[in-house]
């Protein structure tokens, strides 16, 4: 599995992630709507669909093909590594 | 000058005629048999002399590969106007038609995205202001 600390490091990667977690199954055109809406980013649709993959490449999306068009969703799995590399340490009294 | 047709391109011009005027409520405007195809056309039946939709065979090569590729990424190929999307939204749902986006809040629009059944996806657009 690709690098899921590399994947969060971009902006609009993490945009993407807020976008999908408000709602599951959407297209590539409503993602690229609601990142220019609600986070003023306007980059090209390649560059959407590239941030797409390095995402669906490290676990955090899925992409699933019905009928004739395509819809992503989120997958938070892969975060818990992060948490259960740093557990929350109890503060020492 | 005025913007008198536009043309959608269709899989199947007799399903595209149904699709358009049973669901979507447009009328005929034009329906002349030309060999293999018709021209055909739908307009807004309370603005006549409005644009018309030219409802077009997909008969030349470069049509399938760029319609199939917009409907792949969710693109919707033109914007239809409507006074409540959430109402058109509901009443095409309970008539068993597909969106591929809900009625999402986007700055002045409320907008939705829903297939045509004829190889394109439509935006139901509503200004809000």
């Amino acid at each position: 599995m690709a690098d899921v600390y590399k994947a969060l490091a971009d902006q609009t990667r993490r945009a993407l992630l807020d976008e999908l977690l408000e709602r599951d199954e959407q297209t590539l055109f409503e993602l690229c709507s609601r990142l220019a809406m609600n986070h003023d980013l306007t980059p090209s649709r390649q560059a959407v669909s590239q941030h797409l993959d390095v995402l669906e490449q490290a676990g955090l999306v899925h992409t699933e093909r019905r009928g004739r068009y395509k819809f992503h969703t989120i997958d938070t799995t892969p975060l818990s590594q992060i948490t259960e590399r740093w557990r929350p340490r109890k503060a020492t009294p | 000058m005025k913007l008198q047709t536009v043309s959608i391109f269709v899989d199947d011009q007799q399903h595209a005629l149904e699709f358009y005027t049973t669901r979507l409520g447009f009328t005929v405007s034009a329906d002349i048999p030309m060999g293999e195809h018709r021209w055909l056309t739908v307009v807004d039946p309370e603005r006549p002399d409005s644009t018309q939709i030219s409802l077009e065979p997909k008969g030349h090569p470069a049509v399938v590969p760029f319609t199939d590729a917009l409907l792949a990424d969710g693109i919707p190929f033109c914007v239809l106007g409507v006074d409540d999307v959430q109402a058109e939204y509901d009443r095409l749902l309970a008539l068993g038609e597909t969106f591929t986006q809900p009625p999402t809040a986007m700055g002045p629009v409320i907008i939705a995205v829903l297939d045509d059944t004829c190889g394109n996806l439509l935006q139901l657009a509503q200004w809000v202001g």
